[in-house]
C-alpha cells in the first residue's frame, strides 16, 4: 500500500497520477471502475485517523464472562423450573463466578473499585457503558442471591434452622431470585455489543446490526458448554439444545455481519484477529456438532463443552482485536466514508467535484 | 428536553444542554491557507494549560514531530509536503499557494519576494493546525458514563479531570481521534485521565481569547462567535476561489454534517484525509436508537431460545 511507507515520500499517494494508480491497483486488471471499494486513498503519512480504544485484555475477558454469567442464569432458571437440580446448581454457581470475574476485569480496567461506584453517579441513556453498569447492577443481586440459595441448599437442614438462619431464608428466595436473574440476564449478554458498536472504531461500528446476535449466541454457546463440563449428561439435555441454537445463531449472524460490513470486515481475516476468528468458527462449529452426540458420553460432552467455551473466548477476543486493528489503519476510516459520500452525491445527482477518483 | 435533533442534526448545543440564555457559541476558524507552521499555537497551548511535553522524537516522515492530537498534544500542526504532481489532477498549479519562505530549494530569483510562477519549486507545503472540533453532537460527551465530559455555556466540550474515571470510552468514540487517556510521564497531573483541548474554558470565562489564537502570528487561528466565524470563512473561501485557488474548501462548518457542525472548523487546500482528518465523520449516537433496538431484539431472542431449549424432552 503506497501510503504505508516511511520517509518523506510516504504521503504521496496524491502525487501519483490517477491513471497510474488505477493501473497499479490491479485486481486482475479490471476496468476503470469496479464496485469493489477502492484500495487507494489519501492519508496523512499513513497515520491513523481515529484512535483505537485504550482497552486491554480485560475488556474482551469481560465481554466473555458477562455472556457466560447471563447464559448460566438462564440455564439455572430453566433447570429450576423443569426439575434438573444439578444443572440448576452448576448454572447458579457459574453465573456468580463469571460475574465475579467480570467485575474484577472491569475494576482492573478502571484502575480502582471506587471508579465503578463513580459510574453510578449518573444514568445516561446515550452511554452504553452507563446503561450497562445499571443493567449489571440490576442483575447481580439476583444472581448472587440465587447462588446463596444454592449454598444453603447444600447445608444440612439443622444448620439452616440454626446459626445460619439467614442462609435458610435465602434458600426460600432461590426460585424468585433465580427467575429474576434469568429475566435480567439477556440484556447483560446483549448490551456489550452496543458498547463496542457505539464507537468510531470502524470494524465495531459497522458491525452494529448483527453484533448483538453474535454476542447472545456466543453467550448461549459458552454457558451451555460450561454446564456440559460441570454437569452429568443426564441433566444437560436442554443445555445441549441451547448450545446448538446459540452456536448456530453465532455462526450465521457472524457470517452475515461480515457481508454487511464492506471493507471493514477485512481486519477480521488478518493478523491476530484473523487467527482468533478462524479458531472461533471451528471451535464453535465443532462444539455444536459434538453437542449432538454429547448425550451418550461424558467425554464427548466435556470435549464439546470445552470447545464451545473456547470458541466464545476466541469470538470476543477476535472481534475486539479486529476493531483495534481497524482503528489503527486509516484506510478503514477513510475509504468507507468516501464511499458513503460518493453514494450520497450520486443519489443527489450532484457532480462529485470534491471527490477523489471522480470520473472525468 | 429530548427533541428530534437530540442525537443528530442542527441544534444550539448550549441551549440543548439546558442553559437558559447562554452566551453566543464560541469556536475556532482555522484558515490553513495562511498557516506558516510556526507551532506557536502548540507551544502556547502547552504553556497555558500545563500540558506535559510528549517527547522530542522526530517521526521521520516530515517536519511534524508531534504526529497527531492526543492527551499531550491539544493543538497539532500538520506538515504536508506535496511534490508537484497535482497539476494534472485539479488543474490548479501548486504555485497558486503563497510563497512563505519555508525550507526547500532556493527560488531561482532571490531578490524579489514574489517569484515568477513558472520558476517556483515544484512542490508545495500544506500546514494546518488541528484541534478538538467541539462538535455540536459530541460522541465523546455522549458516551461518557460519569458525566465527566460536559457542555459549557459557550457550547464547547470540556473534561473534568476530577470526575473522569479513566474508563477510556470517549477515546474510540471520537470520530476525529482527538481525545486520549494520558499515559504519563509519572508525576504529571491527570495521568490515566482523558485529556483534550478545553478551548481554554478558564480564559473564556474571563473574556480572554484561547491561548493558541492569541499566539498565532498570522491569524490562521481565529477565535470568536461561531455564527460570525462561519460568515467570515465563507467570504474567505469565495475570495480564494476568485483568486483561482479552486482547491480551497471549508471543512466542519456545516450544521447539516455528521456531527451537527463542528465548533472548530477549517479552511483546507486539499481533501481532509490529506491532513489526517476523516472525510465524512458521523457521530455514532446517530445510530444509537437502532443499536439499542437490535440489542433488545437479540436479548429477547436469547430468552426465547432458553425457553425453547427447556420445552419438550427432559434430560
Ligand atoms: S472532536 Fe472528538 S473530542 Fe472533540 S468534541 Fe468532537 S467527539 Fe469530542
Ligand atoms: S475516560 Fe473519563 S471522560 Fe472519557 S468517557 Fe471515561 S469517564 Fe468520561
Amino acid at each position: 500500500m503506497t501510503t504505508q511507507g516511511h520517509g518523506p515520500s510516504a504521503q504521496q499517494t496524491r502525487a501519483v497520477p490517477e491513471s497510474a494508480k488505477r493501473g497499479r491497483r490491479g485486481r486482475g486488471g479490471r476496468g476503470e471502475f469496479s464496485m469493489v471499494p477502492e484500495a487507494e486513498f489519501s492519508s496523512y503519512y499513513g497515520r491513523q485517523v481515529v484512535k483505537e480504544s485504550p482497552w486491554e485484555a480485560d475488556i474482551p475477558a469481560y465481554l466473555f464472562s458477562g455472556g457466560l454469567a447471563a447464559g448460566s442464569s438462564l440455564l439455572a432458571a430453566g433447570a429450576d423450573l423443569t426439575g434438573l437440580p444439578l444443572l440448576r446448581r452448576s448454572g447458579r454457581f457459574t453465573a456468580l463466578g463469571a460475574l465475579g470475574f467480570s467485575m474484577v476485569a472491569l475494576v482492573h480496567d478502571l484502575g480502582k473499585p471506587s471508579r465503578f461506584v463513580n459510574m453510578l453517579r449518573t444514568a445516561k441513556l446515550t452511554s452504553p457503558m452507563s446503561v450497562g453498569t445499571w443493567i449489571l447492577t440490576g442483575y447481580s443481586p439476583f444472581a448472587g442471591l440465587a447462588a446463596a440459595a444454592e449454598v444453603a441448599d447444600l447445608l444440612p437442614a439443622r444448620v439452616q434452622r440454626g446459626p445460619l438462619r439467614l442462609l435458610g431464608l435465602a434458600a426460600k428466595l432461590g426460585r424468585p431470585a433465580g427467575l429474576m436473574a434469568a429475566l435480567t440476564a439477556p440484556p447483560v449478554a446483549a448490551y456489550t455489543a452496543v458498547l463496542l458498536a457505539d464507537t468510531a472504531t470502524p470494524s465495531w461500528h459497522e458491525a452494529y446490526r448483527e453484533l448483538p446476535f453474535v454476542f447472545v449466541g456466543s453467550a448461549a454457546a459458552a454457558s451451555s458448554g460450561f454446564s456440559m463440563i460441570t454437569t452429568p449428561v443426564a441433566q444437560t439435555g436442554p443445555a445441549r439444545r441451547f448450545a446448538i441454537g446459540g452456536a448456530l445463531l453465532d455462526l450465521v449472524m457472524e457470517h452475515r455481519m461480515e457481508q454487511t460490513m464492506g471493507i471493514t470486515a477485512e481486519p477480521m481475516h488478518q493478523g491476530k484477529a484473523g487467527k482468533l476468528m478462524t479458531a472461533a468458527k471451528w471451535l464453535t462449529a465443532g462444539g455444536a456438532a459434538g453437542s449432538l452426540l454429547a448425550g451418550r458420553s461424558r467425554t464427548v460432552a466435556v470435549a464439546s463443552g470445552a470447545a464451545l467455551v473456547a470458541g466464545s473466548v476466541c469470538t470476543r477476543f477476535g472481534i475486539f482485536e479486529a476493531g483495534q486493528a481497524s482503528a489503527r489503519d486509516p484506510r478503514y476510516t477513510v475509504v468507507p466514508q468516501r464511499e458513503r459520500m460518493r453514494a450520497a452525491a450520486a443519489a443527489n445527482g450532484d457532480q462529485p467535484a470534491d471527490l477523489d477518483h471522480a470520473p472525468s | 428536553m429530548i427533541g428530534k435533533n437530540s442525537l443528530f442534526g442542527p441544534i444550539d448545543p448550549a441551549v440543548e444542554s439546558g442553559y437558559t440564555e447562554p452566551p453566543s457559541r464560541k469556536g475556532f476558524f482555522t484558515d490553513t491557507s495562511i498557516c506558516i507552521g510556526c507551532k506557536a499555537c502548540e507551544v502556547a497551548c502547552k504553556e497555558w494549560n500545563e500540558v506535559p511535553e510528549d517527547g522530542f522524537a522526530m517521526l521521520g516522515m516530515s517536519y511534524d514531530n508531534t504526529g497527531a492530537l492526543g492527551a499531550d498534544t491539544w493543538r497539532h500542526v500538520a506538515f504536508i509536503e506535496q511534490p508537484g504532481g497535482r497539476e494534472g489532477r485539479t488543474g490548479t498549479p501548486p504555485s497558486a499557494t503563497v510563497e512563505l519562505g519555508m525550507p526547500g530549494p532556493p527560488p531561482p530569483t532571490s531578490s524579489e519576494g514574489a517569484v515568477a510562477t513558472d520558476e517556483k519549486p515544484d512542490f508545495r507545503w500544506l500546514m494546518s493546525s488541528d484541534v478538538c472540533k467541539h462538535c455540536t453532537h459530541a460522541a465523546c460527551l455522549d458516551v461518557c458514563p460519569t458525566g465527566s465530559l460536559f457542555r459549557t455555556e459557550f457550547g464547547t466540550v470540556v473534561v473534568q479531570p476530577d470526575v473522569c474515571n479513566g474508563c477510556g470510552y470517549c477515546v474510540p468514540a471520537c470520530p476525529y481521534g482527538v481525545i486520549e487517556r494520558r499515559k504519563g510521564p509519572d508525576g504529571t497531573k491527570n495521568v490515566g485521565v482523558a485529556q483534550k483541548c478545553t478551548l481554554c474554558y478558564d480564559r473564556l470565562k474571563v473574556d480572554q481569547k484561547p491561548a493558541c489564537a492569541q499566539a498565532c502570528p498570522t491569524e490562521s487561528i481565529q477565535f470568536g462567535d461561531v455564527d460570525e466565524l462561519r460568515e467570515r470563512a465563507r467570504t474567505r473561501v469565495d475570495a480564494l476561489h476568485e483568486a483561482g485557488i479552486m482547491d480551497a474548501r471549508l471543512y466542519g462548518d456545516d450544521p447539516e454534517d455528521g456531527v451537527g457542525g463542528a465548533g472548530a472548523f477549517f479552511l483546507l487546500l486539499d481533501e481532509p484525509e490529506v491532513y489526517g482528518l476523516p472525510p465524512d465523520p458521523v457521530v455514532t449516537t446517530k445510530d444509537l436508537p437502532h443499536m439499542f433496538n437490535r440489542a433488545s431484539t437479540a436479548a429477547a431472542a436469547l430468552l426465547a431460545g432458553a425457553v425453547v431449549a427447556f420445552l419438550g424432552r427432559r434430560g
